[in-house]
């Protein structure tokens, strides 16, 4: 009882990171129909502005506003460079477009920064633990959580009581008529794009306080994490998007206390395994999502 | 007010629309009407701005509207009621009405959030249900509410009595009668032509993505050719105008041909 309770913190810390990365894919898919494949980039750039300023002596406190930042700013500059001017097309070509942002940003950085894995100093609490009972909690965990329910509230909040939320969901279940309404569409995509990174951007905090490092591949493993838990909690639907990634962040932990040793480096696979088997019998994923019409 | 000259529109190359005209004067009632597939609904989409004329000119209140997007038209003072209604299903009735206002400033928002709660009371008593749990009556009062809430100086409406069971369809036409009886300038695309002509104050006749023929609802009654060929299976050649809900000649009390 002990190690299950145990296991569902540890899994509620690490989906928590997963959810903010699904809300902010399902947020972008929501008004444009575009599976961002390049999201984790968001996480990367501001890996490298981590580097670079920790490697100046900065803190994390300072740090930390600037890796959401510039996952912000990188979030607008990728819609306005790339996907503004694919808006309207086939699903495939925004996905391809994704793809082609995603081995751009890596490229520049492979080529212009360094290909091996830099590593910096992580904050001296994120290994620390202390004790509920025979409960051992990271603060690491404990703080995820917080800020990840924080965040959660606050992005509720835009949504539900400015006109700009109101806006971003209309959009999102039927872009056509939200533009008969007269909701401006450059204003609520790009709108979408900057949430979009400010998510990714405290998800990345935590990511690479974890990490400690950074390399130019560094996104693949948060976007895969983030468009997964998008696709478990059924593409476009912001709630779902959260249960999916806690849903995925509890089952990992889960299967790798309770898988034998002797497989346990299979978790992953195991993982894909179940996921595939949720869209056998749930395709539309476990939220279901109606759209009008694609952008 | 409104002007379209001379438009045309394509879907690939085949023209939904041959150089069709109409005007819209402040105030009037002007109904749009036509057999499936004439262009109506094509002709509406391109003054609203969601699709772009291939040829023609678009202006309201003098200026040139062509091509415009929706929401600059929406800014401009034209709303659309769209067919079959899409409100927000998820979205509560406020929602709905207030997403509808999103382009006016929040005090003026405000005053017509209060009026729309005065002149549609049964979406008053649904006001925080999700849309998408209403009837196709209210739903379409919330369609035409939430157009409203952006204080449109000519309101557009594609097929307002689409789908809806006859009991539905009269509520639409009283409903259009009461905005026509407060001044409203609406140009209204329908099927049901018996009933768009009885509330509207000039119709035009689209075929084939032409304009055929327009004048009053007693002009257009007397075209046999017109009644013969698409809106006979509402009205008989010949036939006076059924007043206001009469029965239709399939007995459905005047619902959509």
């Amino acid at each position: 009882m002990t190690e299950l309770a145990q296991n569902l913190i540890d899994g509620l810390g690490r989906g928590s990171i997963y959810a903010l990365l699904a809300l902010g894919v399902a947020v972008v898919f929501g008004v444009m129909h575009l599976l961002n494949f390049a999201h984790g980039e968001l996480i990367t750039v501001g890996g490298y502005v981590a580097l670079w300023t920790l490697g100046a002596g900065w803190s994390w406190y300072i740090v930390t506003p600037l890796i959401v930042l510039s996952a912000v700013l990188t979030s607008l500059a990728i819609e306005r460079v790339a996907f503004s001017r694919v808006r309207g097309s086939s699903d495939f070509t925004l996905l391809l477009t994704s793809f082609g942002v995603h081995f751009v940003i890596s490229a520049i950085f492979l080529l212009y920064v360094s290909a091996s894995v830099k590593p910096f100093d992580r904050p001296s609490w994120v290994t620390n633990t202390y004790s509920i009972g025979p409960l051992n909690i990271e603060v690491y965990d404990t703080v995820v959580i917080a800020v990840t329910v924080l965040t959660l509230i606050g992005t509720t909040l835009l949504l539900q009581r400015t006109m700009f939320g109101l806006s971003l969901r209309a959009a999102a279940a039927d872009f056509d008529t939200a533009r008969l309404m007269g909701v401006r569409s450059d204003t609520v995509i790009r709108g979408a794009f900057a949430l979009s990174g400010l998510l990714a951007g405290i998800a990345g905090v935590f990511w690479l306080m974890r990490a400690g490092s950074i390399s130019p591949g560094a996104g693949i493993t948060p976007m895969l994490k983030g468009v997964l838990a998008a696709l478990i909690g059924g593409l476009g639907s912001l709630r779902g998007a959260v249960i999916g990634g806690l849903v995925l962040g509890l089952a990992e932990v889960l299967l790798r206390s309770r898988l034998p040793d002797s497989i346990a480096s299979l978790t992953e696979g195991v993982v894909f395994l179940l996921i595939a088997l949720l869209f056998i019998f749930r395709p539309q994923g476990l939220v279901t999502v109606k759209h009008a019409v694609r952008v | 007010m409104l002007e379209v000259e001379g438009l045309t529109a394509r879907y690939g190359a085949i023209a939904a629309l041959r150089g069709a005209a109409l005007s819209v004067g402040s105030g009037e009632v002007v109904g749009l009407i036509g057999p499936n597939g004439a262009g109506k609904t094509t002709l509406l989409s391109s003054i609203a701005g969601l699709l772009t004329p291939a040829e023609g000119r678009i202006t309201f209140e003098g200026q040139d509207i062509t091509g415009r997007s929706p929401e600059q038209l929406l800014r401009s003072g034209v709303a659309l009621v769209p067919e079959h209604r899409r409100i927000f299903a998820d979205l509560t009735v406020e929602e709905n009405l207030r997403i509808g206002g999103v382009t006016v400033p929040a005090a003026k928002r405000a005053e017509l959030l209060d009026e729309m709660a005065e002149r549609f009371v049964v979406l008053k008593e649904k006001w925080d249900v999700p849309a998408g749990y209403l009837s196709g009556g209210e739903a379409q009062q919330l369609a035409i509410g939430r157009a409203l809430m952006s204080a449109p100086r000519l309101l557009m409406m594609d097929e307002p009595s689409l789908g809806l069971a006859p009991v539905l369809v009269d509520l639409v036409f009283e409903l259009i009668g009461t905005l026509r009886d407060q001044g409203r300038t609406l140009l209204v695309v329908e099927q049901n032509a018996s009933r768009m002509l009885e509330v509207s104050d000039r119709a035009y006749v689209l075929r084939s993505g032409e304009v055929v023929a327009s004048g009053t609802g007693a002009e257009l009654s007397q075209r046999d050719d017109l009644f013969d060929t698409f809106v006979g299976s509402v009205v008989a050649p010949g036939e006076d105008l059924p007043s206001a809900g009469a029965p239709a000649p399939d007995g459905t009390g005047g619902g959509a041909a």
